[in-house]
Parts: structure tokens; sequence; C-alpha cells
């Protein structure tokens, strides 16, 4: 990646920018023979900034050399954003892949799609709004100009590889027509999207980009990023949580060679030294005398504790009547559920690079929110808004929110006290015990069922934590650095629940998928009880909270999943057929079954009969969800062996049933998938993050267990539904959600043990084998 | 500081550096490579890994002035973008890879195995990879890459 070469003026501009870049100096107008219409916002759209989403410039450029080069919000870090977004523009335009070049996420360049995250990119950019939009404008627009000036009707028009030919024999290329102009146009809301069936880029298993790159060891990270003059900082966090500055002994570390500057803002230290090694040992040196934090609740009984605390109330679905359905039921079934907090844990510590100088900042940085950093980043230098510039540069995978944001920020602050620009490396520590972590979750569900066994009522009653998250434009103190630099971060506020109001939102899968989710007679749930209640409690949480890969969703799954097939072995029926038995929505149903079909599901109740002996037992579980409600549909089968004496649980075999709408990429999905399934088995087995009465005690790979790459891998297979007329949804965080409730009940199946604690670590294996 | 003479790749640079400096911060900082990465500085995850004459070591916490003798090779010394590795080109044609940022560790850990061992058996090769991360668990991916590669070695 060429690092654009910062502006010697004070704002930033894009037109700058694109100077520089020797497109567009000449203007022209197509306007007249495009309707102008208003541009849509819906919650994961184009937020306004100096680059107006509404224009057609704003996503797109046409070079004098027939190179497309298109600006997305949207960026890639490992989940195949760089190379499906390509792929969607070089489709949309006829061109040749290797005709587009993709910028990504730079607040001087691109629009501001605000974050990079929840499964929001495929919906965003990838229907009829936005980038897929733009492209299918600009072609369009293109075929236009073409007509008048080949003087044919439109329709007689045909493109292939940026050439427009007519029947006559004639053809204009792309640059022959807008070759290093403007279009200035808007995107046009009609603007049609070429039919999966005519794809020719789109719906191909196209390799990413990125991996020649990537496997020789040239590919440019955050961490590689280097300016003229820059020198190395290190932070110091407080030793425990909610410690806070005494004093700092900047003589301490006067014998470290190297060592340009102390900084202390409130709570905020660090070093900066000419190289990376004398930072690091000038942070370990530093003297720091801190005031002890107020302590930590004990972890054993944290799950107790923290849901008696006041918390901010949702009340998803209420149908009014579960009293009496409790009260006039069969059987009545409850089971809690727990989950821990979990950490992103990035391969690579975070790192940044920040130029501050006086009247303006330059940020690289590996956040998934360039614009919000950028809004931090001015609160936090003081700097007006456009003066600052934030260029994503990729770090390693993030998962959600890892520390990318605040080391952007550290980097900010130290840059801004030495007046040169900082690289700022976190150390695994560092990073490990102030990020924000996935959330802790209780879920305490309960059931009521008639004679047939069947379920007449649910009543699901959700605890978890939170505090900060994403620092979103205006809350810097989301995260650590902005908090120690004197911001307070977001902590739930307390408030009742009010009554469902609107329709059904299941964003977070806190409404379980059996459910028929009935608000002012409108069901938008995906299943058919009708007697239903789903309340949400957030909870102030004692550490850093934020969006971890399938976050809330994850956690709840989990817990309805299981729940599921813990009432479906009560009723002594299939798990499989039990789900279909409550369940509506065809496209849940349809993943369910083929999921079954393709693992050669074993039909019968759980657990299994035969598994009595004390050796290794088998067994195979099913879990499904409509992601986020209707982003995302999965089943998944998981097949386990149990070596009961060792409590120990490898996966054999997992068979996921995967449906996304049309599929722009097949082996980028393939990837997620495999991806997103392994790392909810990790996550499953042996993640969680630990604390004592004062500080986080799982701060590296000792002490936070994760599965190396040297372990019995499962055999993975996936069956893509075919969807093509329905629109694209998220396809990162599909897998992942299932994994944990898919392994627990393949244990329960093999053993007769049900785990309702994440992780299934071997003692609590052995426990619950013995209970 | 000391005047540190270093083989990485092929090329002898000289640095001028504190002895005790970490190899990876001297080839990322002062040799500008982007192969060897800093994951954890504990030597827990393998994203810094390099061969020293043929063997797998933890840049991070390897002290410059202990290797100044021995051949480093790094991830970008393997292969180049126009001549991969075979082993870089298995990684390629499996699409091996999702971030990417741990792959020093996992192609060069396999590389030295495989090198001493080509007929390494899946338990060796668990037992080589058991100390090596990658948390976008791109695991089926790799181990096929690697098994693709140990084949055309027979």
């Amino acid at each position: 990646m060429n690092i654009p070469v910062p502006h010697q003026k004070k704002e930033f501009s894009r037109r700058d920018f694109l100077m520089a870049s020797g497109a567009l100096v000449v203007t022209f107008s197509a306007a007249s023979v495009i309707e102008p219409l208003a541009f849509a916002q819906g919650p994961f759209d184009t937020h306004p900034s100096h680059i107006d989403p509404a224009k057609l410039d704003s996503w797109l450029a046409v070079a004098s050399d027939g190179t497309v080069t298109a600006y997305t919000g949207k960026c890639d870090f490992g989940q195949g954003m760089l190379t499906v977004q390509t792929q969607l523009v070089a489709e949309e335009l006829c061109v040749s892949i290797h005709n587009v070049k993709l910028i990504q996420c730079d607040t001087s360049v691109t629009p501001d799609q605000g974050t990079t995250s929840g499964s929001q990119s495929t919906p965003t950019n990838f229907n009829s709004q936005n980038l897929a939009q733009a492209a299918a404008t600009a072609r369009e627009a293109l075929i236009v100009i073409a007509a008048q000036k080949l003087a044919v009707p439109a329709g007689q028009l045909t493109v292939e590889d940026g050439v427009i030919h007519g029947r006559s024999g004639r053809s204009l290329r792309y640059a022959d027509l807008i070759g290093g102009q403007h279009f200035n146009i808007t995107l046009n809301p009609a603007a049609k999207r070429r039919s999966p069936s005519e794809w020719k880029v789109l719906g191909k298993p196209i390799p990413s980009l990125d991996r020649v790159a990537l496997m020789t060891g040239t590919f440019e990270f955050v961490h590689n990023v280097r300016v003229p003059g820059m020198v190395h900082g290190r932070v110091v966090r407080p030793p425990e949580s909610g410690a806070a500055v005494v004093s700092v002994d900047k003589k301490s570390v006067e014998s470290v060679p190297g060592v340009i500057r102390v900084v202390v803002r409130d709570n905020f230290v660090g070093v900066v030294a000419q190289k990376q090694w004398q930072a690091a040992q000038a942070a370990k040196l530093l003297k720091v005398t801190w005031k002890p934090g107020p302590g930590l609740p004990a972890q054993k009984d944290f799950y107790d504790s923290f849901r008696k605390q006041p918390s901010h109330d949702a009340m998803l679905v209420d149908s009014g009547d579960m009293e009496g359905s409790l009260q006039s039921a069969s059987k009545v079934l409850k089971a809690t559920y727990l989950h821990p907090y979990q950490a992103h844990g990035s391969i690579g510590s975070s790192c940044a690079v920040a130029d501050v100088q006086a009247d303006r900042a330059t940020v690289w940085s590996a956040t998934q929110s360039v614009y919000p950093t950028q809004h931090g980043v001015s609160t936090l230098t003081g700097l007006p808004l456009d003066h600052v510039r934030v260029i994503f540069a990729r770090g390693p995978g993030c998962y959600g929110i890892n520390a990318a944001d605040t080391v952007s920020y550290d980097a900010a602050l130290l840059s801004q006290a030495v007046h040169r620009p900082v690289r700022v490396q976190l150390t695994r520590q560092d990073e490990f015990i102030s990020e924000n972590y996935g959330a802790a979750c209780v879920v305490e569900q309960q059931v009521a069922l008639d004679p047939n066994g069947s379920i007449t009522a649910w009543n699901c009653e959700t605890w978890s934590a939170s505090l900060g998250g994403r620092p979103g434009y205006d809350k810097p103190g989301n995260v650590i650095t902005g908090m120690l630099a004197g911001f307070a971060p977001e902590t739930p506020t307390p408030k009742e629940a009010a009554a469902p109001a609107e329709k059904l939102r299941n964003g977070n899968n806190a409404v379980p998928s059996y459910l028929a989710g009935c608000i002012a007679g409108k069901c938008g749930g995906s299943g058919s009880i009708r007697s239903e209640r789903v309340l949400t409690h957030s909870v102030p949480s004692p550490f850093f909270t934020g969006p971890l890969r399938s976050p809330l969703r994850l956690q709840n799954t989990f817990a309805h999943e299981c729940f599921m097939d813990e009432i479906s072995a009560y009723a002594k029926a299939d798990p499989v057929a039990y789900r279909l038995r409550h369940l509506r929505d065809p496209r849940v149903i349809d993943v369910v079954k083929a999921a079954a079909k393709a693992a050669n599901w074993d039909a019968r109740p759980s657990p299994r009969s035969m598994n009595a002996g004390n050796g290794i037992a088998r067994g195979r579980g099913i879990a499904c969800v409509a992601y986020e409600g209707d982003n995302g549909y999965a089943a998944l089968v998981a097949e386990v062996e149990v070596d009961k004496p060792a409590g120990e649980i490898r996966a054999t075999r997992f068979v996921i049933a995967h449906d996304c709408g049309p599929i722009s990429n097949p082996d980028g999905v393939r990837n997620q998938i495999e991806g997103g399934l392994l790392q909810g088995m990790s996550r499953a087995l042996g993640e969680e993050v630990t604390w004592d009465d004062r500080k986080v005690t799982s701060i590296d790979w000792e002490t936070y267990h994760t599965l190396p790459l040297g372990i019995h891998v499962p055999a993975i297979d996936i069956v893509f539904m075919d969807r093509p007329s329905e629109p694209a949804t998220g396809a990162g965080e599909t897998a992942i959600t299932l994994v944990a409730a898919a392994l627990g009940n393949a244990i329960f199946d093999a053993t007769g043990a049900r785990l309702r604690e994440v992780p299934f670590t071997p003692d609590r294996v052995k426990a619950a084998l013995c209970g | 500081m000391a005047n540190i003479s270093l083989t990485v790749n092929g090329h002898v640079h000289s640095v001028d550096i504190d002895p005790d400096t970490p190899l990876l911060y001297v080839l990322a900082d002062e040799l500008n490579l982007r192969g060897p990465k800093f994951g954890c500085g504990l030597a827990q995850c393998g994203a810094c890994t390099v061969l020293v004459s043929g063997e797998v070591v933890r840049s991070c916490v390897m002290p410059v002035s202990a290797v100044k003798q021995r051949e480093i090779t790094t991830l970008e010394g393997l292969g180049t973008p126009e001549k991969p590795h075979p082993l870089q080109l298995a990684f390629i044609d499996a699409g091996a890879a999702q971030c990417g940022f741990c792959l020093s560790g996992v192609i060069l850990t396999a590389k030295a195995l495989l090198d001493r061992q080509p007929k390494a058996t899946d338990e060796d090769l668990r037992e080589a990879l058991g100390g090596v991360l990658c948390r976008c668990f791109t695991h089926t991916r790799m181990i096929r890459a690697i098994k693709t590669y140990q084949a055309t070695l027979r």
C-alpha cells in the first residue's frame, strides 16, 4: 500500500488527493439524463460528511487510462472485504477485476460508512445502496452517454470489459467517455443491479487479492507503517482496574538511552524513545505510584452478584399471559446459562502510528471506524475535526473492537506531546488487561409444556455486562485510553423496561428462534410459540466490554439452543424434529433440514443410550439461528468425542447449512465459515477472562487459553443454500454463533451431561459427568 | 550500543544497536522487513518466527547479539511474490490465510519441520504446530497447504 503523502495545507481535501493521483481534472454533466433522488439513510447506511454519499463521484472515478478507482467505507481486516468489494465494482461496471483499485477507509477520500462491523458490510454495500448502487449508476450513466454519442438507443448497446459496443460495430471505451472527469450526478436508486444469473465476477470463488503479499511477507500492516522522523512509544497502563496516578518519577528512566519524554495526562502514562526496545525498557522501568482501584467482585460468584445490580432493561416481546401459561402448564422446565467475558485476543498486539503537528494530525490506524476515530482524535488532541485525517492500515484480525482504536488514541497523545510521528506498539499484556471484552452473560430460561410435550410458552430473561464499547463519534472514554485521559465511559443507566412498542427487533438474538415474536398483532419471530416474554438487562461491568464476533448473539444462542435441546430431551423427541415442530420461518426450517440431511443425522432423542461406559463417548448435536433475526441463517451439526475420564472434548466433524442470500464469493464465505467454526470451538472449550480480587489474571497466551494450530482439526462440511433472489446478508458471524450450542448439545448426546457454563473445560465436563 | 553484523535473507547488514535488543525489532525497525511480526513479545504465539541456520527461532525474545554469526531467514526471504517458495505457493493455492498476521509462525515452523523430517507424521506436525497460534482459525486450509507441499517432497 502506498501511504499518501500528508498534505501541505491545513485541511485535508479529497480534491487534493484525487489531483495527486492524476484523475478528475475536468468536469462535465450528464445530470440531465439521470433523475436525482434523495439518498436513503438506514441505520447502517452512509453518514453525511465532507464526502457527499449521494454523489457518484464520492464512490467511483474512471481515470484516463480506464482504471476504475472505488472508494469504500468498509475495510478488510482478513474477512475478505477487499476482494469482494473489488469484485462488486468489477461486476457492476463490467470491467476486469484487475482494472479496479479499491481505496478503503480514509477520512480524506472515502465516504463515512461508520464502522465495518456486525456482518453489515454485505447488506450495506451489496444490495441496492451505497457502493453497489454507485457502480450500477455509473454503468447506466456511461451507457446513456454512449448512446447519445453514438446516436443509438441505449437498449442496443452492450458492455464488455469497459468497452460499450453498438450493433453497428462502433464502440466506445469508458476512458473515452469519462476518463479523468467527474460524473457530476447523484446515485440513482433505480439503477439496476446486474442479476446473479448474469454475474461473471461476483459469485465466483475469486482468490483473495492480498494472498501473495501475505504469504511472502511483503504485505504492509499498520505495524509496518514507517513515517520519516518516526519514534517509538509504549504505554504504562494501571496495574489494576480503577487505579489512578498519584505520581510519576520521570527520573526513573533517565538512565535508559534514547528516552525522549515521559508523557502523563490524567491517568494516561506513556513513554517515547528513539527506538522501540528503548521505549519498551523505559515503560518497564518507569516508576509510577498508583492509588489502588476499588477492587473487583469475586469471580467465583460473579454471575450471581452482577445480576443483582440496577440495570437498563428492555422488554423485547411480551404477550402478557406468561403467568397464566406457566400455571396451566403440564410441565415447567427451567435452566440458567452462563457465558464468561472473552477476549478478542488478536494475534498481533495492536499498533498505530500518529503524526500530530501543531495544526493537524494524521493517524494510521487499524480501526474499523476511521470517521469515529477521527472524531476521537480530534477530541483528545483539541484539533479541529477537519484537520485530522485517519487512514485505515490493516491490522491483525480483530473480531470486533480489539485495541486498534485505543492504540490510535495512544499514538495521537504521545505524538502530540513530542511533536513527532510516534508509533505505539501495545504489549500482549496491555491489550489483555484492558481491551473491550465480549460481555459476560446470564440467561434464565423457562418454558411451559403441554401434555404432548410441545412448548406452549417461553419466558426468557438475560443479563449482560456493559462498560464503554465502541467510542462512536463522541465517546472516546469508551476505550481505556480515552477514560485514562479524562473522558467517561458509557455505563448502563438504570431504567425499567417499557412495553414493547414497535415491531420485533432481534439484533442480539435475545428472542429464541421458536417464538412468534408478536407485537401489536404483527409477528416478526421465526417460530410459532405465542405465549412469549423476553426481558433483557444491561448491567454495569467492572471491565470494558464491546462487540466480540457475534456479540450477545452467540451468548444468547448458546442459551436458547441448548435449552431447546434440554426440552426436546425431556419430551423424548428427536432434537431436529422437535425444532421443526416449533419453527415457522422457511429459511430457518430449510437450513435445519439441510444440515441434518448432509450430516446424515441419526434421528432419535438424546442422550444416546449406548454411551454408558467410562471411555470415549460419541454424540451429535444441532443448533440453528436466524442471525440478528434476518441477517443470515444457519444450522450446525457438531459431532464430538468425549474422553470421560479426562473430561476432554474433541470435535470430530462440523456440518453446516448456510444461507446468506446470493453468495458474492463462495471461497471467501467458506473461509469465514471454517474460521468461525474453529474460533467458536476455541471459545466454547477454553477461552475465559479470569481475575483475582484486584486485577485481570488472564494476561498472556499461557493464562488465556486458545486452541493452537496443532490440534486435531475437525472435518468441516458446508452446504450453501441457493438464494439468488433474496437480499445479500452478512456471513462473517453466523457460523460462530452456533458452535457453543451445537457442541454442548453433542456433549449431552454423548454423555447425558448438560453443560450450562462456557467454556467447557475438562474440570467442568468432569463435574457435569459426576452430577 | 554495538556494531553488529547480521546475515539476513542472504544479505549482510551492519547495525549499530544495543546488543540486548530483540532480533525482531532489528529486523522490523532497522531493516524494515515485514515478515516477522510482533504478536505477543513472549515467544508464545509464533508471529515473530524466523529461521536461524534452519532452526525455528522466536525473534521477539532472541537478543540480536546471539544470532550475529548465523544465517537468518524471514518469511520474505523464503520466496518472493514473483517466485514464491513451493510451500508459500501451496498456501497461496489453498487460500490459507484470513488476516495473515500469523503466517511467519505457520509457514516457517512447517518449513523447518519438513526440511528436517520430510516424512513427518500428522502427529509430528501437530506437535510442531502446538505452539503456533492463528486467531482467525484458518487451520483447515493451513494444514491442507502444508500437506500438499509435503506430498511434493516424496
